[in-house]
């Protein structure tokens, strides 16, 4: 006992467990991605009264996966006049990062690669770097419609950043913590307490700020990600695809599995910061005396159901609504989600010090 | 510590690595990508310090914005990247100068504050004496002792937005804008007139 402990606590034995961990969190998302992905498509195909992929393996669902072959076996085609290094950077960026921000997302109790103090504000630092990506691929193309494309998606992404800053900030002051774990045991015991409602009884007034900031969330985290009504980066009527005109094979395949990690983070994020991340809706006394392992995976349950929910809602707005103009979209982020949530933090400040809890931190 | 050695001596070498290759690379749009590196390497930098807040503000301000909006700019330019180059030996001088004096500012405040702490009468850390984050921290010494500098550096930002936004700012007559309260308001009677064309004439004007 005493010689494994010793043997976790030198550097060699932290870096051996901090990589397993991260390679268990990657090997979770990617299995994950693999059934979301056939998930949009089905969801998609539903509401478009189709059958969607029904060939591979039953019902369809081993699709994702001879998709991934698919990609891997096909040659990788780098246009003449590309800039050769900023091309293949551009897809290996956007998935490293959109893997990097699953470092700081308590998935359950005790759950978290890297439990910090900054955590909403490195997932606001990982997210903004996102677009980055998206700028490289679409320059190093070379090429008329990726170039376009990327620069939509550079404007786009800022633009949403700024309102989903402000939103978060609004949860952050009433959490009064950064700490995405301390977020997500504030909202325990029950669903009251979820800070889409204000975050317990006392707060009960904030329900009428709050919701709409969730549904402000929700949709600017749609334009964040480049997801249908707001998908004019790869508006395929316009601009063929955008920046991902060019790519290929295994490059194209790191952009899309990167976007579609980008998705179902978003939709983690709205689970932690309003909807109690992993804490079940309704108290949880009984699970009190159940195993800490058992206990977290109740709590992971709860999560991955709330995240799944999100990615659901996400794939049918995908099917129901019809694509932005570019400058509605400008004109949605700059004129009417800014200036609300903009009042809104006011009004949860003014809340958090007037209010009945009176500055209690 | 051997970990945290190993991360700074990374970091440090890729920051100045970066550093150098922002003015030595040919094609600009490679200088603000090697500038964004240098950027996130230094955000690293802050992290080894403790500085979280700052690290991840570095990231999220510079990196996430501002240099998004460098890199907009540069990659729209058309510069003839040869030409761009050829003026190299007649701003060296200047630049080695000006390079050098900040260098030696830089050298003389390390030492300084090596030598006896940052400026001395300022009150001890205060997260050295009851345990917050340096996040609380930073916020209660800016809202509380620096307040108005805090808003008067606010106000000067204002100002240079609203300059900005003078100086760029055109009404071009006869821009048909969207209204959407009159496409709403908009009904089958006042959106749709009934004509009578006599055949062969067609509608005049």
């Amino acid at each position: 006992m005493d010689a494994t402990t010793s043997f976790w606590a030198t550097p060699g034995g932290w870096t051996l467990i901090t990589v397993g961990q991260i390679l268990a969190v990657m090997i979770w998302i990617l299995l994950s991605l693999a059934f979301l992905l056939l998930a949009d498509r089905k969801i998609w195909a539903g509401v478009q009264m189709r059958k969607g992929p029904n060939v591979v393996g039953p019902f369809g669902l081993l699709q994702s996966f001879a998709d991934f072959l698919k990609f891997v076996l096909k040659e990788i085609v780098i246009p003449d006049g590309a800039d050769k290094v900023v091309f293949i950077l551009a897809p290996l960026i956007s998935f490293v990062l959109a893997f990097a921000a699953w470092a700081v997302v308590p998935l359950a109790p005790g759950w978290v690669v890297s439990d910090i103090n900054v955590g909403v504000l490195y997932l606001l630092a990982i997210s903004s770097l996102g677009v980055y990506g998206i700028i490289m691929g679409g320059w190093a193309s070379n090429s008329k419609y990726p170039f376009l494309g990327s620069l939509r998606s550079a404007a786009q992404m800022v633009s949403y950043e700024v309102s989903i800053g402000f939103v978060i900030i609004t949860v952050i002051l009433l959490a009064g913590t950064m700490n995405l774990q301390t977020i997500v045991e504030q909202q325990g015991g029950g669903f009251w307490n979820w800070y889409v409602f204000g975050g317990g009884l006392s707060n009960l007034p904030m329900i009428l700020i709050m919701v709409p900031m969730a549904v402000v969330f929700f949709i600017s985290a749609l334009a964040e990600t480049n997801r249908p009504p707001f998908d004019l980066p790869e508006a395929e009527s316009e601009l063929v695809a955008g920046y991902q005109v060019e790519y290929s094979s295994t490059p194209y395949l790191l952009f899309m599995i990167g976007e579609y990690a980008n998705i179902v983070l978003m939709c983690a994020i709205i689970t932690i910061l309003f909807f109690g991340g992993w804490q079940a809706p309704f108290p949880t006394p009984f699970i009190e005396s159940w195993p800490a392992t058992a206990q977290s995976f109740f709590g992971f349950m709860w999560f991955f159901a709330k995240t799944v929910f999100f990615f659901f809602l996400i794939a049918m707005v995908k099917a129901i609504v019809p694509r932005y103009r570019y400058d509605q979209l400008m004109r949605l982020g700059w004129k009417v989600f800014l200036p609300f949530s903009l009042v809104a933090v006011v009004l949860v400040a003014a809340w958090r010090v007037f209010g009945p809890a009176q500055g209690a931190i | 510590m051997a970990l945290q050695a190993i991360a700074f001596y990374l970091l440090a070498t890729v920051t100045i690595g970066s550093g150098l290759a922002v003015v030595s690379v040919r094609n600009p749009v490679h200088s603000v990508l090697f500038l964004i590196l240098t950027f996130f390497s230094a955000a690293g930098l802050f992290l080894l310090l403790g500085a979280e807040f700052l690290a991840m503000l570095l990231v999220v301000v510079y990196v996430g914005a501002v240099a998004v909006l460098f890199l907009f700019v540069v990659m729209m330019l058309d510069v003839d990247f040869g030409a761009l180059k050829q003026g190299f030996a007649r701003y060296a001088p200047v630049g080695a100068l000006v390079g050098g004096i900040l260098a030696i500012e830089m050298i003389i405040v390390a030492t300084a504050v090596a030598r006896g702490g940052a400026a001395s009468g300022v009150r001890e850390p205060m997260s050295a004496l009851d345990g917050l984050s340096n996040t609380e921290t930073i916020g209660r010494v800016l809202y509380t002792d620096y307040v108005y500098f805090f808003q008067a550096a606010g106000l000067v930002l204002l100002v240079a937005m609203i300059g900005a936004i003078v100086l760029t700012l055109r009404h071009k007559p006869g821009v048909r804008r969207q209204v959407i309260s009159d496409q709403v308001a908009r009904t089958a009677e006042s959106g749709m007139r009934t004509v009578q064309i006599k055949p062969g004439e067609g509608m005049g004007e």
